[in-house]
């Protein structure tokens, strides 16, 4: 904001500056300091969001093992409760959907009797693919990356989603 | 018996002590009653009159006042509470279950809280609707009505804050989904819930963080949007009353 301002001389009197409309030295210093105010204030409003942003959390790990795939009948699908996860083996192979219902946040139950997956807080239904039947959830649950460790156990990451059509062949 | 009570009083008033303590002697005309109050730190947001008819049950039933007195009688339940409760996983809901069935009149103590809680929701709500149907929100009554919707606020926010402090089931799920409800807001949502949760889920961060806010900075606000609205009540020339309430229908 100083830079389209003058300022007067210092020999200037108080009165306004010959080629400055009318800007006193009062003016000048008021513009300044509460320009200097306006910058320390947005500084203190931006350091203290920092503050409020944890930049270490003790949350549990994203990606964890699933055990070895014999673990996992064939067409059947496994809740693990821990890390709120349905690992699916179909004909195929493996995928991994999450659990936590896209609406807002509960988590969903695998009903075998009917094939589906709902959720007990506002009634949304998906099959067991992630993609929704019914109910208030915008989106299908995602998938979450399925690899398989050097020593032959499930790796699941839930950091990584991956297209629906993405299948760990078994 | 009551003369010799009221000259005790006046006796009183012209004491040194009395003196310095207000700042003046007996309030014997009208002039020095209102220097009176206007003197004193706890009357001064108070008005000096009042009309008899804004005083009739029927021109407010009371329902702000009430409201602040449950606000008080939170504060003191309140502020007992936290002399048993670490804001900390899992202690918290010990400490809660320790309020219940060990500490001695405890489970007094915390549901007269939550219920005086439940209550002043429902107080603050009914007087909202008072004012609203009584026009209450009419020049010169708007800036009013505006900190009167910040403390509707206020109080909604203080109960969900107060909600997730028993950290129980019903506490962590109310959070976790009240929580995504504000991320589903555009741009700044998912911002605002890791802010507010400290985290990406709710976690011992969110339960010091809804404490914090629960025990001090929400009832801070509260208390001074109280003091500008009850100051400005006295300001805008009293309640609202229509005229057929003047005592007879």
């Amino acid at each position: 904001m100083s830079d389209t301002k003058q300022q007067p001389p210092a020999n200037e009197p108080e009165k306004g500056h010959p080629s400055g409309a009318g800007k006193t030295r009062r003016d000048f210093l008021n513009e300044i300091t509460l320009g200097a105010l306006g910058v320390a204030g947005l500084g203190s409003v931006a350091v203290t969001y920092q503050f409020f942003s944890p930049n270490v959390l003790f949350e549990p790990p994203t990606a964890f093992r699933a055990g070895t795939p014999d673990l996992y009948p064939t067409n059947s699908v496994s809740f693990l409760q821990d890390q709120q996860v349905y690992i699916v083996r179909t004909a195929d192979g493996f995928y991994a959907v999450s659990a936590v219902c896209t609406h807002l946040g509960c988590i969903t139950q695998w009903k075998p009797e009917a094939d589906m997956i709902a959720c007990p807080c506002h009634g949304s239904k998906f099959h067991k693919d992630g993609v929704k039947i019914e109910g208030p959830a915008p989106r299908p649950l995602p998938h979450f990356s399925v690899t398989l460790t050097p020593d032959g156990e499930l790796l699941v990451d839930k950091l990584q989603t991956v297209k629906s059509t993405q299948v760990l062949k078994a | 018996m009551a003369t010799t009570l009221h000259s005790l009083l006046e006796q009183l008033r012209e004491t040194r002590a009395w003196k310095s303590v207000f700042r003046r002697g007996p309030a014997l005309t009208n002039r020095t009653r209102s220097q009176a109050v206007f003197g004193n730190l706890f009357l001064h947001w108070m008005p000096v009159k009042v009309r008899e008819k804004s005083l009739a049950v029927r021109a407010s039933y009371y329902l702000g006042s009430i409201s602040f007195l449950l606000f008080l009688a939170l504060t003191i339940t309140g502020i007992l509470l936290m002399f048993y409760y670490h804001p900390a996983v899992p202690q918290a809901y010990r400490d809660m279950k320790d309020l219940r069935f060990v500490v001695s009149n405890g489970v007094f103590l915390r549901n007269a809280h939550r219920l005086a809680a439940q209550l002043m929701v429902l107080l603050v709500f009914l007087h909202m609707f008072h004012v609203f149907y009584r026009g209450g929100y009419k020049p010169p009554h708007e800036f009013n009505w505006v900190v009167g919707v910040i403390l509707l606020l206020v109080t909604l926010f203080l109960s969900y804050t107060g909600y997730l402090l028993p950290w129980d089931q019903l506490a962590f799920w109310a959070i976790t989904v009240g929580t995504n409800i504000m991320s589903a807001m555009p741009i700044i949502g998912g911002k605002l819930r890791f802010t507010l949760l400290g985290g990406n889920l709710v976690g011992e961060n969110a339960l010091l963080r809804f404490y914090v806010l629960h025990v001090v900075v929400l009832p801070l606000i509260a208390l001074f949007f109280i003091g500008v609205h009850f100051w400005r009540v006295q300001k805008d020339g009293g309640l609202t009353v229509r005229s057929k309430d003047d005592g007879k229908e």
